[in-house]
């Protein structure tokens, strides 16, 4: 005779076991299994050879990983916090009672849910150096100073600058949120603040801000993971505005080879699997670090 | 139910009982997969090879799966022991896998057949035999060949006032001839027009190291900064640059880089009026610029007395380790490779001559049938054919660490091309990194109990 909690108990399991077989095998097992070959010689075909610390000990003498490294910190550095405020400021706007609002909000979203080969294919054509619709405008404006405009994904100088302005495109999602936080601010402290004096820049960094502030923890925290993984925009533009070498290299000179690439190219090309799961594991510490910085730095406003 | 027993096609091999046997399907045939990358007309051709050979015996099927990526998912597959039977790698897989025992050597197949792997390769033009085999032994077939060759537009050479029928001979008439046809806008000064750009296609920068004479791998060790004729390469890479301006070019090439193969092609529309292309190349010329006025002829001479330099490339077929049907994978791989001499007619046309007729392009072998060499839909197929002759005919070295080499070496030459750095230094590092990478490989295949593939090969 099973007790009722026992029933109950085994009920549970019985209703979860396809997640949990699925968390264990899909899951679990890759994680821990990578983790034992970041201390092996692996080539996927071959049988792991346990080399000890050698795969971590190499990391830190690769010339490409410092630079895989160093382009991917300064993407972020870069993109989140303009994301955030191109993010912030759109969903201010929208959060106003203006005619056609809805319309704006989903003309807004609607980039965010285009496929990212798609858009990037478009950016592209938008970044062509000779006949892009960016460069089309930039011309004649930057003509009257002498000055040409920059060629975009070909030039090493530019290639990061113009995907850290392609990713605005992809803002919408963090505007849905901050649009969602927006319209939790109590209007009470709004109409407190106006008794007081406060005019609209006063009113957005003593009352906006301070009350959404998890909203852009969380929004910071999660485009940071983002910005640190990323990889398929510069998979596909540095290949494709780079003669199609199909090196996937971060062309033009490695410009645009951010972390994630180089261990795609590791593991795939190179088949040092053992290698590529050692850079797994120290991009993971990495970002475990950088969420507990920010979570740390944003204490004190992130709790009401 | 299935029933596994010996193929019928096969007794003397089952009587060996050195070769596994191969599975039988409920309707009495081995099915054999075959993963290939071709797609579009391509894979149509593909697909009118597999018919014929499905047409031409009742035992074996081959069923065919368009796979993209697919070096990376046979990977996994062959990882996972569940591979397909034959699968459709490039030329470039050949030594990482076979290194890595993921590849199935052929050689107890054609032995099994009566021939000797040298007998077998000799029936291929000498640098195809070379692509196919690799530390001594035979690891592919080939499924479509390729030879490049000197492209030029006829009608930019007639409008700067050169011989329309008369490609550059040597490289010094080359950049003369890429001078001429060099054009600025009066204006801006912006390149219009270049004769002959290094960065277009882009796809072999390597491969100028080879023309100039030069060497990257010697079969023991790297050679990319240690030899003259690379460093020779690489300063004229960047004296190119200085030339015309770094800045200028990479304007210039950011309009159409990376469209080679569409209808934004720099040659296709007069920007470029001289290239290094393969025979596939018409294909996408009567497809995209149909009527385009353009010769087809040998590289321009560099190395003095080396007229005929060329390099061949190939996507080969491959029997993975752990096919399930390597017997029946390797009879079709045979008939893919194989050709009817006697064909008068396209019906008659056999294996690998069905493939290259159907995609336009040259046959590997050395010999070709009546009909296929009178009735090619390439015009220029018989350059092609004195290309794939050459001795001086080069492949991607057979290396396991190519990938590799080839990410380092494009990153210099664009480091180059951009005078971001000198081509000493460019090399140099490159060098430096390759070592590494090589000292490290070799240390990786001691470990897994390897030969090192720079040990000498037993005859």
């Amino acid at each position: 005779m099973i007790s009722r909690p026992n029933k109950n108990l085994l009920t549970g399991l019985a209703f979860t076991s396809l997640w949990i077989v699925g968390l264990s095998v899909f899951t679990l097992y890759p994680v821990f299994a990578s983790l034992y070959y970041s201390f092996c010689d692996y080539s996927i075909l071959k049988s792991a050879v346990w080399c000890g610390l050698e795969n971590y000990q190499e990391l830190f003498h690769d010339d490409l990983f410092w630079k895989s490294l160093r382009n991917t910190l300064l993407y972020a550095a870069l993109s989140v916090p303009l994301g955030t405020v191109v993010a912030l400021a759109l969903a201010l706007l929208l959060n106003c009672e203006v005619r056609g609002r809805a319309f704006f909000r989903v003309f807004f979203y609607l980039p965010s849910i285009v496929p990212v080969v798609a858009s990037s294919m478009l950016w592209l054509w938008i970044f062509n150096g000779q006949y892009g619709l960016l460069n089309g405008v930039l011309g004649p404006i930057l003509g009257v100073f002498h000055l040409s405009p920059p060629s975009w994904f070909t030039d090493p100088a530019w290639a990061k600058p113009a995907l850290i302005i392609m990713s605005l495109w992809g803002t919408g999602n963090a505007m849905v949120i901050y649009l969602a936080g927006l319209q939790d601010v109590p209007k009470e402290l709004y109409e407190a603040a106006e008794i007081d004096g406060a005019t609209g820049w006063r009113r957005f960094w003593h009352v906006t801000l301070p009350t959404i502030a998890p909203v852009v923890y969380f929004n910071v925290l999660m485009g940071m993971i983002s910005a640190l993984q990323i990889f398929t925009q510069a998979f596909i533009i540095s290949n494709t505005a780079n003669g199609g070498t199909g090196t996937f290299d971060g062309a033009p000179v490695r410009s645009l080879l951010f972390y994630t690439m180089y261990l795609f190219t590791t593991a795939f090309h190179d088949l040092r699997m053992g290698y590529a799961s050692a850079m797994a594991y120290v991009l993971f510490v990495i970002i475990a670090f950088l969420s507990w910085l920010a979570t740390r730095l944003s204490r004190n406003h992130t709790t009401r | 139910m299935r029933r596994v027993f010996a193929l019928a096609l096969l007794p003397l091999l089952v009587a060996s009982g050195s070769l596994s046997a191969d599975v039988v399907e409920k309707d009495g045939k081995v099915h054999v997969t075959y993963w290939e990358k071709w797609v579009g007309f391509e894979g149509v051709a593909m697909q009118g090879t597999i018919d014929a050979f499905n047409a031409s015996q009742n035992k074996i099927v081959v069923d065919y799966y368009q796979t993209s990526e697919i070096d990376r998912k046979a990977l996994v597959a062959i990882a996972g022991g569940d591979p397909p039977d034959v699968a459709g790698l490039w030329v470039q897989n050949i030594a990482t896998y076979a290194d890595a025992e993921g590849l199935q050597p052929l050689d107890d197949f054609i032995r099994r057949d009566g021939l000797t792997p040298e007998a077998w390769l000799s029936r291929y033009y000498p640098i195809f035999a070379q692509i196919c085999s690799y530390r001594g032994k035979v690891y592919a077939g080939i499924s479509t060949p390729s030879v490049l060759a000197f492209h030029w537009n006829k009608t930019l050479f007639r409008e700067a006032g050169l011989d329309p029928e008369r490609p550059p001979r040597t490289f010094d008439e080359m950049e003369e001839y890429s001078r001429k046809l060099t054009k600025r806008d009066p204006k801006t000064g912006a390149i219009t027009q270049m004769g002959f750009l290094p960065d277009e296609p882009g796809w072999w920068p390597w491969l100028f190291c080879r023309w100039f004479g030069g060497n990257l791998f010697d079969g023991r060790a790297i050679t990319c900064s240690t030899d003259p004729h690379n460093q020779a390469m690489m300063k004229w890479a960047a004296d190119t640059a200085h030339q015309y301006g770094a800045e200028a070019i990479q304007t210039f090439y950011s309009g159409f880089s990376g469209k080679t193969l569409n209808a934004q092609s720099a040659f296709m529309n007069g920007k470029v009026a001289m290239v290094p292309l393969g025979v596939w190349f018409d294909n996408y010329l009567r497809q995209y610029k149909p009527g385009l006025d353009y010769g087809v002829g040998h590289w321009p001479e560099k190395v003095p007395g080396i007229r005929d330099f060329a390099m061949a490339e190939a996507d080969v077929m491959t029997i993975p380790r752990g096919a399930k049907n390597p017997n029946a994978a390797w009879e079709f791989i045979k008939y893919a490779n194989s050709v009817n001499p006697n064909a008068r007619s396209r019906e008659e046309l056999k294996g690998i001559e069905i493939t290259c007729f159907l995609q336009g392009k040259n046959s590997p072998l050395r010999e070709w049938s009546p009909f296929f060499e009178a009735h090619h839909p390439n015009p220029f197929v018989k350059i092609f054919r004195e290309l794939s002759a050459s001795p001086h005919a080069v492949c991607v070295p057979q290396m396991g660490i190519w990938q590799a080499y080839h990410r380092e070496f494009t990153a210099a030459f664009q480091s180059v091309r951009s005078l971001a750095e000198t081509p000493e230094a460019a090399l140099a590092y490159c060098q430096k990194r390759m070592d590494q990478s090589w000292n490290r490989y070799l240390k990786s295949l001691e470990r897994h109990g390897q030969v090192s593939p720079t040990a000498p090969v037993s005859p």
